[in-house]
Formats: C-alpha cells, structure tokens, sequence
C-alpha cells in the first residue's frame, strides 16, 4: 500500500491506496465522490472524467498514484459556490441534455475542457469532441445544444423541443 | 395553452439538479457497512461439461469469505420464467431449469460457475483466477436453423430438441393467406436478419444484498426498471422468502431500455449469500460482463412475404421468424416473438388476411429478452422494408403505395386479435412530408453527388402496441403476471402530495412529468408534489416500467387515485362551506360554491383532513390518503412516419445520417420536452441497430463483441440534429389521459428509414440490391456496390 495525497476540488485528500487502484477507484471508494461514474471497462465511455491539473482525463485509466500530488476536479465541484447550477450544468437542465444521468458527470467534465480549449465550438467540433463520451438515452442532440448554448451561442436554430 | 407547470408544459426537470452535480444516488454508490464484495467465475466455453469445480485453492486465499458454486443452489428454485407460450399444436413451451449457479453444464459463455465472495473486490477476482474448472466441452449450438435440425446437440438434454415452440398465429387463419398467396397478382419476398443487440444502458448492473437477523428482513439494492417484480420472482419461485420479508429497492437507475426488467441469477446470489455470510454482499458487473450476462436483444431470421392484387391492394402477409432465446429462457423471453411481434404485423395496413410463424429457438448463447421496443421493432423492420421493396419491384413510389393501404377507419380490428383504437396515418404521413422537404431532394442529392457522395431517401411508418396491458387477455396469452400499476397519493395536513407509484423512472423524468398532472387536476404548483418511487417498502406493489407504460398506465392509477381525493376533499370542503358536495367546485387550488363566492384553499381542507374539528366524522374518515390499481383495458397505439437522407461514400461505404425526420403521434402528451427526449435516444438506437451496432458470435460460440472496443456504440459524431414532431394527436380513447407512451417509438421506427434510405442511394449511383442486412456498415455496403 502507498500513501497518496492531492487536492480533490479545493480540499486535501489523502489516502492508502494499491499500486493497481484506479483514481476512479480512489474517489469513488476513499473519498466517497460517486459523482465519478465508471460506464466500461476499456477506457471508452468517458462516464468517469475529471480533470487533473486542469486536463480532461479518465479516471477510469489512470492510477490513483499516478494523481499524488495533483489539483483534481470532480463533477462535486463544479457547481457555483452559492450552490446553484454553472453556466454548463444550467444550459444541460435548460435544454434537457441528460435523462438517466449516468454519462452527465462525464459530459460536463468533457464540456468545461472543450469550452476551455474552444470557446466557441461549431456542432461539428462538439460531436468529435465527444467522441470519448457515450450516452445511450439523449441521442445527443440536447447534449451538443446545450454545450453550444451554454458557450454563449445561439441555438435557437436547432430543432427544438 | 399549457397551464404553466400542468399538461403540456415542457417543465425543466427536477431530478436534474442531483444527477449535475454528482449527487445521484445508483446503487454502485450505496456501500453498507461490514460489506464484503463478490466476484463471478464465469464460462469461457459456449457448451461444455462442468465436470469439476475445485475452489480448493482459492478458499484460503486472502480475504475469502466464502466461495459457492452450483452445489450451494441446489435446495433452491431456479430462475423462473414470467410468460408461458403455447405452441400451434395447443402444447405449452419447452421450459428448461436455469440454475443461479451452474449446474452440471455450462451452456453459454458467460454463464455464472462460481461465486467469491472476499473483503475486497481485487482479493474476490484474485482468488478466482485460482478456482481450477474442469469442462469438458462439447460442440456449440449457434446457429438456429442449424440447432433445430435432427442430431444438433441439444442445449439441454433433457428436452426432446432445442426448439423451445413452433407458434402459429392465427392458425385458423392460415389457409385462406395461402390461397390468397396462390391468387395474388404480385408477391414480394424478404429474407431477412434482425440482428442480435446489447442494450447497455451506460450504468451497468449491480446488486447489494443485505440480511437482517435481528428481524429476518432480506433488503436487495438492485438496478432494477421493476423492484416489486423482482420480489415476487425472487421471494416466491427462486429463494422461498415471503414478500414481507423482502425488500427490493432499486434508487437512481442509470438507463434500463428492458435489460434491467429481468430477474438475473445475480440479484438472487447476493439476496442468498447476504444470509449465508451475515454481510452485505455487492456485485457491480464490469462492462465485458456486461455484454456477456445482460439478457441481449432482437436476434431474429425472417422471410416475409406480401401478397398485392392487381391494384396494388395487400392482400395477404406471411412471416416465419426464428427467434433466438438463447440457452436460457429469460423472464419476458417466450412474449417477445409472439405477443409484441405477431399482433403487429398488420402495420398501418388493411391487409385482410395474415400467418405468423415462429420458431423459438435455444442456443449456446446469452438469453435475449426484450430490448427498447421488444418484438416492435423487429415487427416493423420486416413489414416496412417488405413494402419498400414491393414497391420497387412494382415501380410505384413507396409513399403512395403506402397510403393507398392505410387503415382508414378506428377503432380498427386486425386479423392479428389486437384492435387498434384510434390513430391517423394520413396526418402524420402528411406532417411528415412537409418536415422532410422531399421537394428539396434532388437539389441536395445533386450536391451529394458533386462531391463524389451519393445521396439516398428512405420513409416508413410504423404502429405499435404499448402501455401494456390488459391483466386477463395477457394471462389468456400466457402471462404469469398482470399488468396493471398501481398509485397511493397521500396529502399532508399542510397541503402537499406524495405519489407512491409503482413505476419506475430510470432517465424516463417521472418526478417532473406526474406531478405535472397532478398540478392540473388541481390547480397547485407541481412542487408540491413528490413523486416516490424503486422502493418495495414504500410503493404499492407495480409491475414496473418498460413497454412505454408508465403514463399511459401508471399515469392513470395516479389520476384515479387523485379522482378519489378529489371528491373526499369535496366532501370535506362542502361541510366545512355548508354546502351539498354536489355545488363544490375545485379550480386553481380553490374549493367554492358554484354561484356564490364562498371559497376554501386546498391547504384549508387538506389540514381540516387531518385536524378534523370542523368535519362530518360520522360520515367520513379522516385522513386524505388514497390508492388506485389500474389495469387498462387495452393496449395504446402509438404511430408515425420517419424519413432519412443519407449520404454513401462508394469508394469506402461509409454511410452518414444528413437529416432524420419523424412525425409521431402519442395522443396527448405532458412534457413535450421529455417526449422529444425520448424520441431522439430511441432514434439513436434505431440507427445505432441499422448502421453499427452487431452482437456477434463465432461458430464456437466465442463471444466476438464483448466490450465497447468491438461493439459499435452510436457516438455524437455518428448522429445528427433530429427533426421531431409531435403535432398529430389522436388521444387514446381508453385511458383517463388520452395518452400513448412514446418511449420506444424512436427505435421502432427508425431503422427501415434508414435502409431505405442507403438502397434508395445505391440505386442512384446504378447499383439496384434487394436488400442489406443490419448492421449496415461499410464494409457490407461496399461489398453489395463490388458485387
């Protein structure tokens, strides 16, 4: 067993953790944030990013010794600090871009690096964005509007409702 | 208009706020204290021989609790089957033992042989790896028609073949398609493949076993669409405990699309080992398990053929379908070929005279049971491909010849017993011309075309049966179950609701939707009310949530439920305003006397209800609580139009989706927002099925597609914008809603577009194919341009 330490959303979190202990593993079981969900098992579905010194990464293919030291955030961090929904989370609930919510930790993950890197993103490039991410319910289409929408964008366009 | 917040406003969900901010609670995130973590040693071997299990060198490995293999399960019921099928001889289904561990022969891969339960998940998989088994293999039944022919080795011995029933629907019926068949003037033949699907839902199963033995209380935690059925399953025919000693609650479920309606040997083991081991015990499937333990979906070999007269009129349909149960007959397995197929096959047509046949069949390969549309779909795909070729043969343009055999009159009786009850196919082919632009298409194949691509069109309608069902006639046809659903609707003194229902929402917004109805009927805020569901110990007993029934008959038990507050608060109010309860009118949350400005808030009865010092106690209880069980009387008729344009690389065979239209018609709707929600995920499923997705077995029975790597999961980038209407309503005329369901519709529909569409683009760059099998990929489409 090694000890690990990082920062998970602004917080330390220490922890006693294998060699083979996957950082999914290490937030979901050690520290209790089963926001961080795991869809697959071939580093496919993307249900399990965060990000890790500010890079989309899958947790899922990551080692949690690998994280020692790092500044980690998860989807428990990511709403404002009143509480209420982000720019990201509230454009997904506005345009109905999750149904059962098991991919939605991961979609706004992805989404917050995509906006970071491109902050005005085509359809186009949001679709091949998410190709690391899997979602079985929304058939993507309220997913990419609600991205484009929460980038400043108008998607009055898009077939609505 | 709406109401702000009742039916037919597209209301923000509210279960949204805990899934964005990680605070969702699935059952992989319930961990109870002192639990201990079970790993399954499956079959690596399609068909074998379990001569030896020898867990002797695992048991002292480190961390073991405790290992069970088949041997520990035999004092106990196997996992039952729900639906008994009768074949056309009158003779009821071969039903075979299915063991919750391995018994004797492993039958596919995949199938659970020992059981390891460690402290930790890593000591449970480490000590697996030492179980020695000895199987001693036997050949592998794969394909069906091949596994039905004499001397195919049998899947189960003691069955006389693996054919588990040869259903003939309607029989009587099946000399006068054969004559008709004789006289047509034209008749078009298809062979063709349904093919084999895996539902995953992106949250795999999980179960959590728990045993009390202060009180002798079982509680499962499961990813279950239906925990009172688990229950009963599991209490009465698998581990023998009475329903009020077990608990079934399935929280936030992560998508189920059928896969999670099933009873797997899984929920039994933990239920079992949790008393065995006096611990929690908790399984949590891995992806690759997935594929392999999940019942699979679709899986059918069909010829169809359709029989015209010389006007172009159907005259007479024919369809013999092998139906894959794979090696064991999973719960709802036996219903879905037959009942959800075969009472389908009349389509949106007045074709007089139909024959179905189906030969269900077993193989050395993971039980199929209902997926997203169940029997619907593989209906609809067969029928409307049939008609888009028969209009080809007969160079009469698809849409037409359609239109020209639409029912024209409802309710409608079809030849295969199911009487629709109201619909309109004109309106919503008509919807659907307009959304498609078809005018517009030569441009754009013109433009397609410009860049090398060529460009396709495909339309079909569809029909479908859901909100399922009426308890008797689906006990006539050989359910054990009902199919009814039940609601408890309590009032709190200060005036708020609580819906106790028996469905299920796993992504479908039911905490949003019923209390929209609710709002309506009486005129308060949706937030005041609460919607409880998943729990066995707080819901009434409810068949669940799967056939695109929750509102259209979950729904209703939580109207008639609230009809009978209603007329109780009346009472309540009528005493309280001296006057008959006749003269009460309710509007806006407000009770008053019609023609006079007495009046009354809700929150002014519902406290009296429960504070009950100004009130009729002779003649009333107090108390504003009550339940209503509603079994419908019918199934509802969803149905539409669809139309796909596609693009078609030749040079590589590579097909993109460009635009994807539907026009449906759910009868009245309550969130239009949800309702297009669940078309589009039902369309992505359809194309998913028409273009990528393939569960493929080699001839040893080697699991081919076993984790997202091999099978082709729709991406964002391999979907587009959908164009979704559902403008065209004729409500239900047999529930108190007026509703249809529309959950499964998109994945019913859509697939034959999307065929019709790729053939419809291969004949434009001269290549005139009959047919393509399912998944259409380009290595197939590329093949039938060569060829």
């Amino acid at each position: 067993m090694t000890q690990v330490k990082m920062t998970v959303n602004g917080k330390t979190a220490s922890g006693d953790v294998e060699g083979r202990t996957l950082l999914a593993q290490f937030l979901r079981d050690d520290q209790g944030l089963t926001g961080t969900h795991i869809g697959c098992d071939t580093s496919q579905c993307g249900a399990c990013v965060v990000h890790v010194n500010g890079q989309a990464v899958k947790a899922c293919t990551m080692l949690a010794i690998e994280a020692d030291g790092a500044t980690v955030d998860t989807i428990e961090g990511q709403a404002n600090a009143d509480g209420s929904l982000n720019v990201i989370q509230q454009a997904f609930q506005d345009h109905h871009g999750l149904q059962c919510g098991f991919c939605t930790p991961g979609m706004v993950m992805s989404a917050a690096a995509l906006l970071k890197e491109n902050p005005k993103p085509t359809e186009a490039e949001v679709r091949h964005y998410l190709d690391g991410n899997i979602c079985r319910c929304t058939g993507y289409h309220n997913i990419v509007k609600a991205i484009m929408a929460a980038s400043g964008q108008d998607v009055s366009a898009i077939a609505a409702e | 208009m709406p109401k702000d917040g009742g039916i037919g406003a597209s209301t923000k969900r509210r279960e949204d706020v805990r899934f964005l901010t990680g605070n969702g609670r699935y059952t992989d995130d319930i961990n109870l204290r002192g639990q201990a973590y079970v790993f399954f040693l499956r079959s690596d071997v399609a068909h074998g021989k379990l001569t030896s299990v020898d867990t002797s060198a695992a048991e002292g490995m480190d961390g073991v609790v405790r290992i069970f293999t088949g041997k520990d399960f035999e004092g106990v019921g196997g996992m039952p089957c729900g639906w008994q099928v009768t074949d056309k001889h009158g003779q009821p289904m071969q039903e075979p033992g299915h063991p919750v561990l391995a018994q004797g022969k492993v039958r596919h891969v995949g199938e659970p042989i020992a059981a390891v339960v460690a402290e930790t998940l890593a000591q449970a998989r480490d000590a697996a790896e030492a179980i020695v088994l000895e199987i001693e293999e036997l050949p592998a039944v794969i394909n069906m028609k091949e596994a039905v022919k004499d001397g195919a080795p049998k899947v189960h011995e003691e069955l006389p073949s693996n054919l588990c029933y040869d259903w003939g629907f309607v029989e009587e019926n099946k000399e006068a398609v054969n004559k008709a068949f004789e006289e047509a003037a034209h008749v078009t033949t298809l062979e063709l493949v349904n093919n084999r699907l895996v539902a995953n839902p992106m949250e795999p199963r999980v179960a959590v076993g728990d045993y009390s033995r202060s009180d002798g209380e079982h509680t499962l935690y499961t990813t279950s669409q239906n925990p009172h059925v688990i229950r009963l399953l599991m209490g009465a025919f698998v581990l023998g405990i009475p329903e009020h000693k077990l608990r079934v609650v399935a929280p936030d479920v992560g998508g189920g699309f059928g896969t999670k309606i099933f009873h797997y040997q899984e929920e039994a083991f933990c239920t079992f080992a949790a008393k065995a081991c006096n611990r929690p015990v908790k399984w949590t499937s891995s992806r690759s398990e997935a594929f392999m333990s999940d019942a699979h979906g679709r899986d059918h070999v069909t010829k169809i053929e359709l029989a015209l007269d010389g006007d172009n009129n159907f005259t007479a349909i024919r369809t013999d379908t092998y139906a894959n149960m794979g090696a064991y007959l999973s719960t709802f397995a036996p219903s879905v070929p037959t009942w959800l197929h075969g009472t389908l096959m009349a389509g949106n047509y007045k074709t007089p005279l139909i024959y179905v046949n189906v030969k269900a069949v077993f193989t050395n390969t993971v039980p199929v049971d209902a997926y997203r549309g169940a029997g619907r779909p593989e209906a609809t795909f067969q029928l409307e491909r049939l008609v888009d070729k028969a209009a080809h043969e007969l160079g009469v343009d698809p849409i037409k010849l359609r239109r020209q055999n639409f029912i024209t009159e409802f309710p409608y009786a079809t030849p295969v017993a199911v009487e629709y009850d109201t619909g309109d196919y004109f309106a919503t082919m008509d919807k659907l011309e307009e959304m498609a632009d078809i005018a517009g298409f030569a441009a754009r194949r013109k433009e397609s075309e410009a860049k090398g691509k060529l460009r396709g069109f495909g339309v079909n309608c569809y029909i479908e049966a859901c909100g399922i069902a009426p308890s008797n006639l689906v006990g006539q046809l050989g359910a054990r179950a009902g199919l009814y659903e039940s609601a408890t609707v309590r009032v709190n003194a200060t005036g708020g609701l609580v819906v106790m229902t028996g469905s299920h929402s796993h992504g479908q917004g039911h905490e949003t939707a019923f209390p929209q109805v609710i709002a309506e009927m009486i005129g308060i805020d949706a937030s005041m009310v609460e919607i409880v569901h998943g729990d066995t110990a707080r819901t009434p007993m409810g068949m669940g949530t799967y056939g695109s029934r929750s509102i259209a008959v979950g729904g209703s038990a939580m109207v008639r439920a609230t009809e009978k507050i209603i007329a109780k608060a009346k009472k309540i109010a009528g005493h309280i305003l001296e006057a008959s309860e006749g003269d009460i009118e309710l509007k806006d949350g407000m009770f008053s006397v019609a023609g006079t400005d007495k009046s009354l808030a809700w929150g002014d009865v519902t406290l009296a209800a429960y504070v009950p010092h100004n009130y009729p106690l002779e003649d009333l209880e107090p108390g504003l609580e009550e339940t209503a069980f509603y079994d419908p009387s019918n199934f509802t008729y969803p149905s539409g139009a669809y139309a796909c344009e596609v693009e078609l690389d030749p040079e590589t065979g590579q097909v993109t989706i460009e635009r994807f239209s539907a026009a449906d018609d759910f009868g009245n709707i309550i969130n239009p927002m949800i309702v297009t929600g669940q078309v589009h995920g039902g369309l992505a499923q359809g194309i998913g099925q028409a273009l990528l997705e393939n569960c493929a077995y080699d001839s040893d029975g080697q699991l081919l597609s076993a984790s997202y790597m091999d099978y082709a999961m729709p991406r964002a980038s391999d979907l587009p914008f959908y164009d979704v209407d559902h403008s065209c309503q004729t409500p239900c005329t047999h529930n108190p809603l007026g509703v249809k369901g529309c959950g499964e519709a998109g994945a019913i529909g859509s697939p034959p577009a999307v065929v019709n569409a790729v053939l419809d683009a291969m004949r434009s760059g001269g290549k005139d194919v009959a047919h393509i099998d399912m998944p259409v990929t380009p290595a197939r489409v590329w093949a039938a341009m060569q060829g």
